[in-house]
């Protein structure tokens, strides 16, 4: 099959690689028809991320066909399913607790060591994410081979297209979750930091869940464009003192819950030397945590901090005193996107969220070089990328 | 006598998380496992199933195999006594035989190396109600690390992290008990075999 492959730093290629093939009697092999290029992907592409190696299969953001079953999937061959971004068994006692994220049983056993280091537990494996969670080929390929196939992919029903529900994937519950983490009540105001697919999607989650105003903080002017169509005011932190605006925009109470979608912007692992490194090579270590401690210092006393952002490592001049005196509550986490799929299925077939507005480039698989490339180099224009393996080449 | 997760002469915490080995070793020697060695490795999982099911299938040693790294076989060669092939570096193997010293149905096994193994060893696997998590696996090993040229090359692969192997085996388990498979990120049949041998 063709897949596209990971080389190095900004080299990602598409080659052509063994079909996977079922392993475990709940696996399934899926035949995809549309996948993504996620903002976390960049940071493979722009070498972040340690334990990749060449030839891994990159993509966590993917849907498809059922072609083939083991002996324990529930699936159907030629159903059409989504696929969560994280790999959970079901079975554990954090999977029954909904908390899908934390799955025990999804990382294979040797790559749960570093986990355990790092954050003194494993994690749930990740698709095409480096190594360290789990070595899984992603789903930027002609077909994949998906674990527990009995509880993550969700069936789509025939005759909703690929557009309106392949973000059930990721960044759909990511937007969702991260607005539930902020403990919406009806009449709040919400700041939300970053308008990335994650941060589109928490302003939209936040209105639905009862928000009376939402701020919506960037400084890409179309992304900014994109927040306001939901009905977001908007701070471009280029044009603007955004902590003075948001204290004078709230008549100096502060918003009642902030929602950081900026973080590290990935999925992934970091360790402390590659943060340094970042943070040597591009500001971007120190700069990123800015939008965090920007939320905390802004949110008003006893408001609720939600960080769907994600940070890896550990961080440097962190407001805890802030935090402490002014009675704020964080809630944080990578998305339990099993738990949140279905309800969100039905908000998109009843027309309650429209998530095709965030598509701006449709690209054959075996362009998916090009993709990473204007997506890296044009995050204005280039809002999100999706491949499909069975369209056409352009002409030449 | 010592209890391996309430260790009562010093305070409640386990066994496994003794500062000082040599006294974990003398308390887990005091009637819970025949003294093999100067080497304890303990560790707890949670595993949610019920009790009884997971003692039956660690009772048949021959189930035993594709959960433990680095064993080739495990022969029963009646109900106490089982041979076991490791493997050691180089293509080689080590090689005992073990006899279960107790043996209480649902609750736990114990066993030890009979003379002349090549790693002497002894240890015990408990199982343990934990309401609606399901049961509380607590493995505990105590082995000797053996002398000469040998025991350095296989110190190396037992010295390596030991407690990492264990905690390794026993996700193992908890992953073949819970999910009834062994997590694989292999995507072809070909890569599964290279990765498992």
């Amino acid at each position: 099959m063709r897949a596209l492959t990971w080389h190095g730093k900004h080299d990602v290629r598409v080659d052509s690689v063994p079909d996977p093939e079922i392993l475990n009697p709940r696996d399934a092999i899926i035949k995809i028809t549309s996948t993504a290029i996620c903002g976390s992907d960049l940071h493979l592409y722009d070498g972040y991320i340690p334990t990749m190696m060449a030839g891994d299969i990159l993509g966590h953001e993917f849907m498809g066909e059922v072609v083939e079953t083991g002996a324990r999937s529930t699936l159907k061959k030629g159903q059409r399913v989504v696929v969560p971004f994280t790999i959970a068994c079901g079975s554990c006692y954090h999977c029954g607790k909904h908390q899908y994220s934390g799955c025990e049983n999804g990382l294979p056993a040797d790559n749960q060591d570093i986990g355990q280091e790092l954050y003194g537990q494993p994690m749930a494996g990740l698709f095409g994410y480096s190594h360290l969670t789990g070595g899984y080929a992603g789903g930027q390929a002609e077909y994949v081979r998906v674990p527990f196939s009995d509880v993550g992919p969700i069936v789509i029903p025939d005759g909703i297209e690929d557009e309106k529900v392949l973000f059930l994937s990721d960044i759909l519950p990511t937007g969702w979750m991260a607005a539930e983490n902020a403990e919406i009540e009806p009449g709040d105001i919400v700041a939300v930091w970053g308008c990335g697919p994650v941060g589109l999607f928490a302003v939209q989650s936040a209105f639905l869940m009862g928000a009376e105003r939402v701020i919506a903080i960037d400084h890409f002017p179309r992304r900014l464009e994109l927040a306001r169509r939901f009905g977001a005011e908007t701070i471009n932190f280029e044009e603007t003192d955004t902590a003075a605006a948001l204290f004078e925009m709230t008549g100096g109470i502060g918003p009642d819950a902030v929602i950081d979608s900026v973080g590290l912007e990935a999925h992934g692992f970091f360790v402390d030397n590659v943060l340094d490194q970042i943070k040597k090579s591009t500001f971007l270590g120190t700069d990123r945590i800015h939008s965090i401690r920007q939320a905390i210092l802004a949110c008003r006393k006893g408001g609720r901090v939600s960080m769907p952002a994600v940070y890896g490592g550990f961080v440097d001049k962190f407001p805890l005193g802030a935090l402490m005196e002014k009675g704020l509550t964080l809630k944080t986490g990578q998305t339990h996107v099993q738990h949140y799929m279905p309800a969100l299925l039905n908000a998109i077939m009843e027309g309650k969220i429209d998530t095709t507005f965030l598509i701006s480039h449709t690209l054959p698989l075996e362009q998916a070089p090009q993709g990473y490339k204007m997506f890296h180099d044009n995050q204005n224009e280039v809002t999100k990328v999706v491949l499909k393996p069975g369209m056409a080449l352009a002409a030449e | 006598m010592a209890d391996t997760m309430n260790r009562a002469s010093k305070d409640d915490a386990p066994l496994s998380t003794a500062n000082k080995e040599s006294q974990a070793i003398d308390e887990a020697t005091d009637g819970l496992i025949v003294q093999r060695g100067d080497k304890l490795v303990a560790r707890a999982v949670t595993i949610n199933r019920p009790r009884a099911e997971l003692y039956a299938f660690w009772r048949d040693f021959s189930n035993l195999p594709p959960i433990l790294d680095n064993v080739v076989r495990i022969d029963v060669l009646d109900r106490e006594r089982s041979h076991w092939v490791v493997k050691a570096p180089a293509g080689g193997t080590v090689e005992w035989d073990s006899r279960i010293t107790e043996d209480r149905e649902g609750e736990l096994i114990a066993w030890a190396s009979e003379d002349g193994a090549d790693i002497p060893n002894s240890g015990r696997i408990e199982f343990r109600d934990a309401g609606a998590r399901g049961t509380v696996v607590v493995a505990t090993i105590n082995y000797a690390q053996p002398g000469g040229t040998i025991g350095r090359v296989i110190s190396r692969i037992f010295q390596r992290e030991p407690k990492m192997q264990a905690q390794r085996d026993l996700r193992r388990f908890k992953q073949l008990m819970e999910t009834g498979e062994i997590a694989t990120s292999s995507r072809t049949q070909q890569q599964l075999e290279e990765e498992r041998n």
